[in-house]
């Protein structure tokens, strides 16, 4: 999992060639109070967000939450109803996409079929009024760049979809933009290339050190990309954190039960603030957020369980889904509940039937107010 | 710089197209008949038209009606014009519909229903009605309006062949925006820092040329064909098709002026052809990208 850009394990891989613009040259971005309305439909309500020089966040969450329109408005493709976007301390609210300097790889192919490869990455040379031979040597140093070197001379036509992605990297990469906007980059690619492109983005992205906002519906996308994960719902941002915080601490819970699986275990407050579940105190995400004795929803990862073989336990082993390196189980306790687990596949196996206990193994846990709707939104069980 | 991080990827190659092994079915007789029956219904015609045209005064073969078209002063006269007419109705269309069209598509979506209602009414009012309404205006109008449009078939039928191509305009270039990503391009386009008349001559034309160059083509055609609004609004500068209607009544002449219709039908193929070459050498390099 990735952590801060400057940090990262894979900048020690990384060759040094001449890099296209110095590395931490990214600037800060920041949306304030930015609202904007379709009609009845609130698309953002008051989103407030900052993105430091040289981070990739990357806004995760389902569709109509706003994450893309929040982008569009960076790009300057739109316009807020209130609220001020700054770019490196600039207000750019009002100023047009084509003035922005922003770089933009969109989720459907852009590629201008009409133009060569070559041509497409000095595109935006071009219109920078930069010489011909100039704005060539740029691209092709680009293309060199993503692997495609040998690529100049074809059409969009003629390369694949992951190709294509690449080039509009390079094309976004080739004016030194002072942000790089990614909507969803990798959704049209088949899962062994979008894996691949996926690391590429990030290296490519700390190398130059440029400020980067990532946007998807992709939660791996998004934890194994971003320097800090933004989770949002109906128009407002709900948690914005590092992947790991995001993922084990969540502050909502539909941040809770969107990123990752999760279970939803019946307890109460104890008289001490701890969530009293499963037979366990723990402490609470959120301390003091309920008072002592308030009924509650307490939600575990699955790994956050653990099952020990008893013949007496309240469990039983009700599924066993083998994913390679875990195991996923589907526990039934004796109120009809079911509870996902998951460990390691290398321990032993649990058979079908087998009656077990169950554990927790978090060091704090999210709760929410018992009887409180589940988000509108389909965990990935 | 060298390719460190990325994969170096070969461009694709195309496979080369395997031989058939398959026999091609043999042509069923209806088929056969189908298109025997349509060949003579459209070949005979014109192959009658062609020997008509090549015989001449003397009742002898020759290109000697062909030769009048370009002896004739008033034949070239009438040919010029109506290419001028047609030319300048092809590009003024073109200006208006093709960044209306664009706009209507990219910010006004919900024009499109009143767009293809507007874009309609040419065709469901008769021209011989559009030339009726005029005839009435010329009648009222000041006389700096009718100094300035009435007085020439330029200046009178350009703008109204531009309202009747404006069907043809603006479905070809419709159809031709509906089969690429326009927003997606567009969007591209400005954050690279091309403005709007860029992004359009740049990206957008050059994507929807086919497209265009279909209406540009449809609305010569119109120009070259049109007679109705012609004859009533003008009678001093004859276009191309008057010219022919009026030779055709010549008893002395009528080889000249099937040779004439011959000749715009010729020309229309030509377009035609070239459009359908350059679709061909376009739709390769669009089909897997929109």
């Amino acid at each position: 999992m990735t952590t801060q850009s400057s940090s990262h394990p894979v900048d020690a891989q990384l060759a040094a060639p001449a890099p296209l613009t110095p590395a931490g040259s990214g600037v800060g971005v920041e949306f304030k109070g930015v609202q904007r309305h379709f009609g009845a439909v609130t698309a953002l309500q008051g989103l407030d967000l900052q993105i430091h020089a040289g981070e990739l966040v990357a806004l995760l969450g389902p569709s109509g939450c706003g994450k893309t329109t929040a982008l569009r408005l960076l790009a300057g493709f739109d316009r807020p109803d209130a609220g001020a976007i700054t770019v490196g301390g600039r207000d750019v609210t009002k100023v047009p996409a084509h003035k922005r300097d922003m770089g933009m790889v969109f989720q459907a192919y852009s590629l201008f079929p009409n133009m060569s490869v070559r041509q497409n990455v000095a595109f935006g040379l071009r219109m920078r009024g930069r010489a011909k031979a100039d704005r060539l040597t740029r691209a092709d140093e680009l293309l060199e760049m993503v692997g495609l070197g040998d690529a100049g001379d074809r059409y969009p036509y003629q390369l694949s979809g992951g190709q294509q992605q690449r080039v509009a990297i390079a094309r976004a990469l080739a004016i030194e933009p002072t942000v790089l906007l990614l909507d969803e980059p990798l959704s049209a690619l088949d899962a062994r290339v979008r894996h691949q492109l996926r690391g590429e983005i990030r290296q490519v992205q700390q190398r130059l050190g440029i400020t980067a906002l990532f946007v998807t519906h992709d939660q791996s996308e998004a934890l194994s990309l971003a320097d800090r994960v933004g989770v949002m719902s109906s128009g407002r941002l709900e948690q914005i954190d590092t992947p790991e915080n995001v993922y084990r601490y969540p502050a909502t819970a539909f941040v809770a039960e969107f990123v990752g699986a999760m279970n939803r275990v019946g307890g109460r407050i104890g008289d001490d603030g701890q969530v009293v579940v499963l037979g366990q105190r723990i402490p609470p995400t959120t301390p003091d957020a309920y008072a002592p004795g308030t009924a509650v929803e307490a939600l575990l990862r699955p790994e956050a369980l653990q099952v020990t073989l008893d013949s007496g336990g309240p469990g039983e082993i009700i599924e066993r889904t083998f994913l390679g390196s875990s195991v996923r189980l589907r526990v039934s306790l004796e109120d009809g509940h079911e509870l996902l687990v998951e460990g390691p596949s290398h321990g032993a196996v649990l058979p079908l039937g087998a009656r077990v206990t169950l554990r927790v193994v978090a060091d704090r846990v999210a709760v929410t107010e018992r009887g409180a709707p589940a988000p509108a939104i389909s965990p990935q069980l | 710089m060298s390719a460190i991080e990325f994969e170096a990827i070969a461009p694709r190659r195309v496979a080369p197209p395997q031989p058939r092994t398959a026999a091609r079915p043999r042509p069923r007789a209806w088929r056969v008949l189908i298109l025997v029956s349509m060949a003579v219904f459209y070949v005979l015609p014109l192959v009658c038209a062609v020997k008509f045209s090549l015989i001449n005064q003397k009742g002898t073969y020759g290109p000697q009606n062909y030769t009048a078209i370009v002896n004739n002063g008033a034949l070239s006269d009438a040919l010029i014009l109506s290419l001028e007419i047609a030319a300048i109705t092809a590009a003024v269309a073109v200006l208006l519909v093709f960044p209306t069209t664009v706009l209507v598509r990219l910010k006004l979506p919900k024009l499109t229903v009143v767009m293809e209602a507007v874009t309609i009414l040419p065709i469901v009012v008769p021209p011989i009605v559009i030339a009726a309404g005029l005839l009435q205006m010329k009648e009222t109008a000041p006389l700096w309006v009718v100094n300035t449009f009435f007085n020439h078939p330029l200046t009178i039928l350009t703008p109204l062949y531009v309202v009747l191509a404006m069907p043809l305009m603006y479905r070809a270039i419709d159809t031709g925006l509906r089969a690429i990503d326009l927003h997606t391009l567009v969007d591209a386009s400005r954050s690279l820092g091309a403005g709007w008349p860029t992004t359009l001559w740049r990206v957008v034309l050059p994507n929807v040329q086919t497209a265009v160059l279909g209406g540009m083509f449809l609305t010569i055609a119109l120009c070259l064909g049109e007679v109705v609004i012609a004859n009533q609004l003008d009678q001093s500068n004859l276009t191309f098709p008057l010219e022919m209607i009026q030779f055709a009544s010549q008893d002395n002449a009528p080889g000249i002026s099937v040779a004439m219709a011959l000749v715009a039908l010729l020309f229309t193929f030509l377009l035609l052809f070239m459009l359908s070459f350059l679709a061909r050498r376009r739709g390769g390099r669009t089909a897997r990208v929109v």
